[in-house]
């Protein structure tokens, strides 16, 4: 093996690399816009929507309600609600989303409340719709309060206590920093996002170094020169490596730097707390160095696969496939209830997935972390050996 | 000079079976003498190019090229060899100078000796009007002058050409017999495939037929002429081919 040769290689590689449209876009562009639109981007378009939609007008249409004044009248006083009169198709229109909710008191409502009955008033909403969530939960909110309202007049008027009803409070209260209640909502995607990046960073130059050059025709032009198929193997999986790398550095980069700014700004406010957003450099740091292996793997296991198809066409139909095999493992951290352990440590890819989540969120199990290191270096060595010696195969370098 | 000692090549396929692409090759090429290796598609001839260069390895026999053995010391050979075909081409994203200087450090020229190397080829060949210009950017005649280029940088003493005109313009085909000329004039030791038989009878020093991958019939063209009582080189060539009892038989390769 000559290192002089890997390296002329991979300089060449290189070389046609920043020279290639395909290759920038997959391994800077997509990296580096990926994060901001998933956290800034995508977070700050659902809460402008979200927002929008909770201070919109909801047009509400009230059925019934005869003898009910007091109802009718806290209905239409609601703020952003605009009342409808009533109309048989109600139902047609509120999947049409024409009006957002209906409302359905009972005729002598108020009356049949005061002999103490307890009729029922019904609430019409499209489930799923979130304008017509927030009609019918504004109009829910009403009518719970002035139930509430109710039930003090009533106990008053008996000279009950309110505890009577109510004998003890129960509270929920969170003791975890906001990072880590960031981190478990979000430490998931990251590291499924970053595992994903590094193998698209790494296909197309994968794709390209391999059945490119067949396709091409410049595999034999290569293989009349004296460099040694392992020194080929080791530039071109060198060049592969860097991009997957790059894309992984980026990824973290642009992460990290999205994270910091949101939480900068802030965090993101959903519902009543406040969701912080923030990865430390530690943390940054780390889910690099775990995305290291990870990248060996990819690159090395790509450029094998790639290297056995004899068009660049060829190619992308034996790696789409593992594209799924890849996001399946990494997409398991995402699932509720996903913990590390010591037989997922050794799952490939769904162990770094699990692992990044736990340190976005700054648990660092160090025992974990090294044997997931460990067992990843040894997956990307037996990926680094396949493709060496594919590479020395005639019937894979000239299959026809 | 070329030594091909009863060179052998078998490649397994699933349905066929296995493929006898080279068997018993042995033949000689010598310095400042063009050899040219004459056969059908399919006869075996870029298989021995192939073997010669080190791109494929003998499953019996061996070569020796340059001094060196093919299976013993491959990368030598590779050193010691310029090999050009249609099937040899260019990086589309370098330009003309990276592509030459690519082969050049990979042939082990330190950075001063290729500079002089490069700067004399380009000279010769008429090069420095498209020197930075990327070769996907290159016409036909251009692109074969750069993969000579490429073939000469470390000025090896043995040149293989695998039907390099193929599919050229008469122009370019022109050019590279010349440029093959050239190479035997220098005394280098050139081997040369072809089924064209009117470039074969102009150039060729030595012929030899091949056919299902062994070799028929070896000689100049006065002597395979006084062998198969035959004036025309085609009419010898179909009366070698036809004669042979495995002509029927699948070639394949």
């Amino acid at each position: 093996m000559s290192l002089r040769n890997a390296g002329i290689v991979y300089r060449k590689e290189f070389t046609e690399a920043i020279r290639d449209r395909r290759t920038l876009v997959s391994t800077i562009l997509v990296p580096l816009l990926v994060f901001p639109l998933l956290t800034a981007g995508f977070g700050y378009l659902s809460l402008k929507l979200i927002g929008k939609a909770r201070t919109e007008v909801q047009r509400v249409m009230v059925l019934g309600g005869a003898g009910s004044p007091d109802i009718l009248q806290g209905i239409r006083k609601l703020d952003s609600i605009e009342v409808l009169p009533p109309a048989a198709d109600y139902a047609q229109r509120i999947v049409n989303k024409e009006i957002q909710a209906a409302v359905d008191v009972p005729p002598g409502f108020q009356a049949a409340l005061a002999r103490g009955d307890a009729p029922t008033i019904k609430i019409y909403m499209y489930e799923g719709e979130i304008k017509s969530s927030f009609g019918a939960e504004r109009v829910e909110k009403f009518l719970s309060d002035y139930r509430t309202q109710l039930t003090q007049r009533r106990l008053a008027a008996a000279h009950l206590s309110p505890s009577l009803l109510k004998p003890f409070e129960v509270q929920q209260e969170n003791v975890a920093p906001p990072e880590k209640v960031g981190g478990a909502a979000l430490g998931g995607v990251v590291g499924y996002v970053v595992i994903l990046l590094c193998l698209t960073g790494a296909m197309y130059p994968a794709m390209d170094l391999t059945a490119g050059e067949k396709e091409r025709g410049t595999m034999e032009t290569i293989l009349t020169s004296p460099v040694g198929r392992t020194d080929l193997v080791l530039g071109k999986f060198l060049l592969v490596l860097s991009a997957s790398l790059f894309t992984a550095v980026l990824s973290v980069f642009s992460m990290g730097a999205s994270f910091y700014l949101l939480g900068k700004t802030g965090g993101l406010v959903a519902g009543p707390g406040s969701l912080v957003l923030a990865i430390s450099f530690k943390a940054v740091a780390v889910v690099f160095l775990m995305a290291l292996p990870v990248a060996v793997l990819f690159s090395a296991a790509l450029l094998s696969i790639a290297l056995f198809a004899r068009s660049y066409k060829e190619a992308q139909t034996y790696l789409t496939p593992l594209t799924f095999l890849v996001v399946i493992p990494a997409i398991g951290s995402l699932l509720p209830g996903a913990e590390l352990n010591a037989r997922l440590a050794l799952v490939p890819i769904l162990n770094v997935s699990l692992l990044c989540k736990e340190i976005v969120s700054g648990t660092y199990h160090w025992n974990y972390i090294a044997l997931i290191f460990l067992s990843a270096c040894l997956y990307a060595a037996a990926a680094v050996w396949v493709a060496v010696k594919l590479f020395q195969r005639e019937s894979v370098l000239f299959r026809s | 000079m070329i030594d091909a000692r009863a060179l052998s090549k078998r490649f397994h396929d699933r349905k066929r079976g296995e493929i006898r692409a080279v068997e018993d090759l042995s033949f000689r090429c010598l310095p400042g003498r063009i050899y040219g290796l004459l056969g059908a598609n399919g006869a075996g001839k870029t298989t021995t190019l192939r073997l010669l260069a080190t791109i494929l390895e003998p499953s019996d026999g061996t070569a020796v090229v340059a001094g060196y053995d093919v299976v013993e010391h491959p990368e030598k050979v590779r050193a010691s060899v310029g090999f050009l075909s249609t099937a040899t081409a260019l990086y589309p994203r370098l330009t003309a100078q990276e592509m030459v200087e690519y082969f050049g450090r990979l042939n082990g020229l330190g950075e001063t000796t290729l500079r002089r190397r490069v700067d004399e080829l380009f000279e010769r060949l008429e090069m420095n009007g498209f020197r930075d210009r990327r070769c996907d950017r290159l016409s036909t005649g251009m692109k074969q002058k750069v993969s000579i280029a490429r073939t000469l940088v470390h000025d090896p003493p043995v040149m293989i050409f695998d039907e390099p005109t193929v599919g050229l313009d008469v122009m370019t085909a022109r050019s590279i017999v010349a440029f093959m000329r050239e190479c035997r004039e220098s005394g280098k030791t050139v081997l040369f495939s072809t089924h064209v038989m009117s470039e074969a009878e102009k150039l060729c020093d030595t012929l030899g037929i091949i056919h299902n991958g062994r070799l028929l019939a070896e000689g100049t063209l006065p002597q395979l002429r006084e062998q198969q009582k035959e004036q025309d080189l085609e009419e010898i060539f179909v009366k070698l081919v036809t004669a042979e009892p495995r002509a029927k038989e699948d070639c394949g390769q």
